[in-house]
Parts: C-alpha cells; sequence; structure tokens
C-alpha cells in the first residue's frame, strides 16, 4: 500500500485536482446563469435548460484547453529537458501524457453530450415559444424583438414550426452549423481512436485524429453570434423586474416597465422614424466623457471617408452610440449595410465592420461643476445635450446628494422635432422619471419649435388646455418661434440670485 | 493503408452511431417533442444496429479481441447468414435505417454518423471483406498416457544416440548439413 501510494500518488493528485476544477467551473457557471436578473427572462424562456447547457460549456472550454497541450511533443521534450524547475518525480508524470489525454478526451465527449442535450431542449422550447405553441407568457416573451426598437430574447426569429423549426435554426444559425460539424468530427476521431483500430489500423486512427484541426476552427467561431441572451445592464436599471414580471401585457406602456433590450453582441442598429439610426457599440478600452464626438468610418461604403459624429450615450453606460441622420450618400450607405432597409432583424455578425477613432472635443464635464446650468441647443446642436443629459441623469439616480448641479434650464431649438424624435423620448424618460422622484423641478426644459404653419397653430389653439403637449407628448408644452433671450436671462436671473 | 480492414472501423462506428441514436431518441421522445414517435423510431433502430454491431467479426490477418461477451450475439448473429455476412446488405440496411432519424434535429446526428459508417462498409464490401464469426476453438483433449514412453532397454552407462542408431548414419547426416534442425533423437517433453 505504501509502495502504491509513492508511485501513484502524484498521478491521483493531478487528476484530482483537474477534476476538482471541472466540478468548480460547472457549479460556478451552472449558479452564474441560474440565479441572478440578467438571465431571468431567458430563464422564463428555458427553464433550467439555459444553465445545463451553458455549464458544461464553461467545462469544454477549460478541457479543449488542456486536451493539446499532453501531445505537444516539444513543449514536453523542453519541460523535460529543464532540469532548474522540479524534481524527477514530478517531471517523471510528464511520461504519462497520453493517459492525460485519453481522459481529457473522455471528458469532452461527455460534456459534449450534456451540452448537445441541454441545447437540443432550448431550440424545441424556442422554436415552439415563437409559433405560439407554448405558455402565453414565453409567447408574449418570444415577440419581444419584432418591433423596430426591440431587441430579441428568443434566437428563432423566423415562424418555422417544429420539427423544422429546429432544423432550420440548426443550419441557418452559425452555433448550429459549427456544432453539428464539430460533434461529428469528435465522434469520428473516438471512433477510429479505440484500442482496435489504433493496434491494427494505425493509419486510419492518425488521418483521422487530423480532424481536430477543424474541431478547433469551429470550436473557435461556434459562440460568435451570441444567440444566448441575457438583459442589458441599461436595461434591468430601468426595467424593474420583480414589479413588471407578471405584467407583460403592459410592457412599453406603463412607466416603470419599458420593453426590456437584450443583448448577446453589439454593435447593434436601431431604427428611428425619420430615417434616424442609432449604432450602439463596444469597444475594449474606449472611455469617453460627455459631450465628445467620435469619428466614424464604414470599409464597406468607403474605404477613406471618415465622418464625426456627437456620441449620444452617457460615459456611464456599458456601449457607446451615436445617431446619425441620412442625408447623403455615405449616411444612405451606411443604412443600407446595416441592413435597416430590410424589414426583419439583422444578425449582429452580418453587421458590417465600423471603424471609430476617438472620442475627441472638449468634454462639457463643466456643467457638473455649478449649481445652475442654462444649455442651449440649436438644430443639430441638441445631439451633445443627449449624453450630457443621459449622464446628469445617471449621476443624479446613482448620488443624488453629493451632487453640485441643482437645477437645469435646458433650451431646444429646432425648426420641427421630426429629426430628433429620439431626443423627445428621451426626455419623456427623463420627465417620467423625476415625477417618480418627486423631483419635478429638476429639470426645465423649453422647446422653441421655429418652423410652423396655419394647421398647426389651429391645432395648437384646440388643445392648448391639455396636460401633455400634442407634438412631444412632454408634460411642458412646446413654445413656437424664437425665444425671447431678454426675458429668459431675466427670469432665470431673478428665481437664483446671487 | 492496404494492410486495413475498413469492417473494423465501420464497425466501430456503427456500434456508436447506434448509441447515439438511441440517446437522440431518447431525449425526442422523453422530451415530447413535436413527431417524438421518430425519436421512439430512433430508439428503436438504435438498439437494433447495436445489437447487430456488437459481435466483431473475425480479422483475415491476427487474432481478433473479443469484445466482453459477444459470444451469445455471435450465435445469434450468425444465423442470418449471407444477410449479416454481406457486407453490401449492411451498407444498404444502415442506410435506409439512418433515413427516417433524419427528421428530427434530435436524433439527425445518429443519422449523418450512420450514413458514414454505411459508407465505411460499402468500402469493406467493394474490397471483398466479409463478416465471420469469432468461433472458440475446440480444446484439445489432452491424451491421458500420451506422454508417457517405453522406458530405455539398456541399463545405464548408455552409449550416446549416434551409437545406438546405426542404420540412420546417412540420413543423419544429410539432415544436420542444412535445412530445418532434425532432431536425431526424438526429443520429447519430459514434463508431467
Amino acid at each position: 500500500m505504501g509502495n502504491w501510494a509513492v508511485n501513484e500518488g502524484l498521478s491521483i493528485f493531478v487528476i484530482l485536482v483537474w477534476l476538482g476544477l471541472n466540478v468548480f467551473l460547472f457549479i460556478h457557471y451552472y449558479k452564474f446563469y441560474d440565479d441572478g436578473p440578467k438571465y431571468f427572462y431567458t430563464r422564463k424562456l428555458l427553464g433550467s435548460a439555459l444553465a445545463l447547457a451553458r455549464a458544461p460549456a464553461a467545462c469544454l472550454n477549460f478541457n479543449c484547453m488542456l486536451i493539446l497541450l499532453p501531445v505537444c511533443r516539444n513543449l514536453l521534450s523542453f519541460l523535460r529537458g529543464s532540469s532548474a524547475c522540479c524534481s524527477t518525480r514530478i517531471r517523471r508524470q510528464l511520461d504519462r501524457n497520453l493517459t492525460f489525454h485519453k481522459m481529457v478526451a473522455w471528458m469532452i465527449a461527455l460534456h459534449t453530450a450534456i451540452h448537445t442535450i441541454a441545447h437540443l431542449f432550448n431550440v424545441e422550447w424556442c422554436v415552439n415559444a415563437r409559433v405560439n405553441n407554448s405558455d402565453p407568457y414565453s409567447v408574449a416573451l418570444s415577440e419581444i424583438g419584432d418591433k423596430d426598437n426591440e431587441e430579441y430574447l428568443n434566437f428563432a426569429r423566423e415562424k418555422i414550426k417544429n420539427p423544422e423549426g429546429g432544423l432550420y435554426v440548426a443550419v441557418t444559425r452559425l452555433a448550429g452549423i459549427t456544432g453539428v460539424v464539430i460533434t461529428l468530427c469528435l465522434i469520428l476521431i473516438i471512433t477510429s481512436s479505440t484500442k482496435t483500430i489504433r493496434r491494427s489500423y494505425f493509419e486510419v486512427f492518425w488521418y483521422t485524429h487530423h480532424l481536430f484541426v477543424i474541431f478547433f476552427i469551429g470550436l473557435a467561431i461556434h459562440g460568435a453570434e451570441r444567440i444566448v441572451r441575457g438583459q442589458t445592464k441599461d436595461s434591468l436599471e430601468k426595467h424593474d423586474i420583480k414589479f413588471c414580471e407578471n405584467k407583460i401585457s403592459e410592457w412599453g406602456t406603463i412607466e416603470q416597465c419599458p420593453v426590456p433590450k437584450f443583448s448577446g453582441n453589439p454593435p447593434m442598429v436601431v431604427t428611428h422614424p425619420f430615417k434616424t439610426i442609432e449604432l450602439q457599440m463596444k469597444k475594449k478600452g474606449f472611455k469617453m466623457e460627455v459631450g465628445q464626438y467620435i469619428f466614424v468610418k464604414c470599409p464597406k461604403v468607403s474605404k477613406l471617408e471618415w465622418h464625426p459624429f456627437t456620441l449620444t450615450s452617457a460615459p456611464e453606460e456599458d456601449f457607446f452610440s451615436i445617431h446619425i441622420r441620412i442625408v447623403g450618400d455615405w449616411t444612405e450607405g451606411l443604412f443600407n449595410a446595416c441592413g435597416c432597409d430590410k424589414q426583419e432583424f439583422q444578425d449582429a455578425w452580418k453587421l458590417p465592420k465600423i471603424a471609430v477613432d476617438g472620442p475627441f472635443g472638449t468634454a462639457s464635464e463643466d456643467v457638473f461643476s455649478y449649481e445652475v446650468v442654462m444649455l442651449v441647443g440649436a438644430g443639430i446642436g441638441v445631439t451633445p445635450f443627449a449624453s450630457i443629459l443621459k449622464s446628469v441623469w445617471y449621476k443624479y439616480c446613482n448620488n443624488a446628494t453629493n451632487l453640485r448641479l441643482k437645477k437645469i434650464y435646458f433650451y431646444w431649438l429646432c425648426r420641427d422635432t421630426h429629426a430628433f424624435e429620439w431626443f423627445a423620448d428621451l426626455l419623456q424618460l427623463l420627465e417620467t422619471q423625476m415625477q417618480e422622484r418627486n423631483n419635478a423641478d429638476f429639470l426645465s426644459y423649453n422647446i422653441y419649435l421655429t418652423g410652423w404653419d396655419e394647421s398647426q397653430a389651429n391645432h395648437f389653439a384646440v388643445h392648448h388646455d391639455e396636460e401633455k403637449d400634442v407634438i412631444t407628448g412632454l408634460k411642458q408644452k412646446t413654445q413656437y418661434g424664437r425665444p425671447n433671450w431678454d426675458n429668459e436671462f431675466k427670469t432665470i436671473a431673478s428665481q437664483h440670485p446671487k | 493503408m492496404g494492410q486495413i480492414e475498413w469492417a473494423m472501423w465501420a464497425n466501430e462506428q456503427a456500434l456508436a452511431s447506434g448509441l447515439i441514436l438511441i440517446t437522440g431518441g431518447i431525449v425526442a421522445t422523453a422530451g415530447r417533442f413535436t413527431q417524438w414517435y421518430f425519436g421512439a423510431y430512433s430508439i428503436a433502430a438504435g438498439v437494433l444496429i447495436c445489437l447487430l454491431e456488437y459481435p466483431r467479426g473475425k480479422r483475415k490477418k491476427g487474432s481478433t479481441m473479443e469484445r466482453c461477451g459477444q459470444k451469445y450475439l455471435t450465435t445469434v448473429v450468425k444465423l442470418f447468414g449471407p444477410l449479416t455476412r454481406n457486407y453490401y446488405v449492411r451498407a444498404v440496411l444502415h442506410f435506409l435505417l439512418s433515413v427516417p432519424a433524419g427528421f428530427l434535429l434530435a436524433t439527425i446526428l445518429g443519422t449523418v454518423c450512420l450514413v458514414i459508417a454505411s459508407v465505411i462498409y460499402l468500402l469493406a464490401a467493394i474490397r471483398g471483406e466479409q463478416w465471420t464469426p469469432i468461433e472458440p476453438k475446440p480444446k484439445e483433449r489432452p491424451q491421458v498416457g500420451g506422454t508417457i514412453k517405453q522406458p530405455p532397454t539398456n541399463p545405464p552407462p548408455r552409449p550416446p544416440v549416434e551409437a545406438r542408431k546405426k542404420p540412420s548414419v546417412d540420413e543423419e547426416e544429410a539432415a544436420s548439413a542444412g535445412g530445418p534442425q532434425v532432431n536425431p533423437i526424438p526429443v520429447t517433453d519430459e514434463v508431467v
């Protein structure tokens, strides 16, 4: 017994550490997808099959990383030769490389089986929910993403029923195609590696084993499309799950429950009315300040043109966005390249590559150093204020007492609000949120429409007494013509003596 | 690669396909997926294939490792004669069995694997391979008393062999000159 322990002890220890890591990864990622709000709605659709598919995926990542190491002959020779490192007993473990390779291979086979089976359930349930063959809640969740401003939760967008629906998902989605191909490679590798084949027909084993190249290429891009989606951080802040969970039919109509946004992979393109698109992107190491701008190039449209756009997102958000109005040939080209002219949802991985330079420009950080600020934006100049107002809002939500800023006077002058409908939406959101927090006076905004005609004037006169403005839907009424600055300045000065 | 017997690999692949068909079929049936009866079919087909493929055929060269407990199934499979012996039949059978499982996503992997096995079997059949059952070799019964020889007739000391066997001197010389070793005295195994 003592001899056995001395001889085998270290090997057993290595195996136990490896098994322990597998178990830890499995449980950790199972909990990650099974608890927490981010995947709450995903779980409503898929149940525990979600976590059961992601946990073995994590183990697969780990084991596929390990499997090539024991068969890297040069690496092993190097480790054996470097006598500086470890005792001979430790280095002798390297002699057992093939056994370890086989054990890891069997673990990969096991996790592949669990992963595939769980995803079979996922695909079946997702497709069923899409074609109304499921409980009403799942059906309603699957419909998110049909409208323009929404991002989908259920990755089955086409309404094809099972079993063709499932097969369709498997052959059209990147994860489906790569999944089937690499599982096939894995099975062929395993059947040609059994002892009988290896001992008697070595060439079959050897040549078939080279399918591992295809396996790894497929594995690398298997998750690129990111079809398993969770709610974005941004959306989690706006959409209160506990309150909204059971009110799915009212999402989008009541203030506490805007339609939740899900994301797997920005960039995302959101179309807004009146030929405006919003590009949401993420880039590693990107740091922005309020009111800055970036240069954008789309090689698909033009390899040389860089165009500046003001950032409309706040630094507190986990993505950065620009709003682009379609007026010329470059913007038109971008519109088409992003597939905005098509009705159906475009997969994120089909969107064109965008090059981003920046951010540049003087930040408008000064706005946070004063107690009372007056922001005036005319026409397209209102765009930096989207960023500023959003940032002010995030700061207010997070830390209201520390914020020096107590009052904002916002003046927005434009010919018509059509081009800036999206901005009106933002103002509406801020308005409702402020009302909730009983601080309706924090932001006072005045919108001046300088272009108006007879019929509009009549319309306004008739609806003068209504609570909400007819054009913007905001509580504060739109005014017409240009502001009388002398009056404005006088009023503000008198309200804030000092 | 000229030495390879493709049937051996086809056999492994078909056995694996059978197991995958069973697994996929269980998933589809237990989950009551749409048109789950294809899943039920898949389980049945998978079981049939596993039973058919479990007994390994005998290799032409060298010895074949039997699978554990395969001799019972060997007798059954042997009964079908040419249907199981001929690999063309197996190739066609596997291909036909795989088709209905291709309608469900859960079992389509089994279909593809089985088609691959069918192709390899076709290759084996073209090369003239056949399934021969591994039969247990009849044990040779030890002859009772076969090792008992006549005791020597002369008492010791006995002259060496050559002196005793006088008439066959020429034969001895011819034999010992070349060719395989021919023992002058019949050599017996004295282990009791």
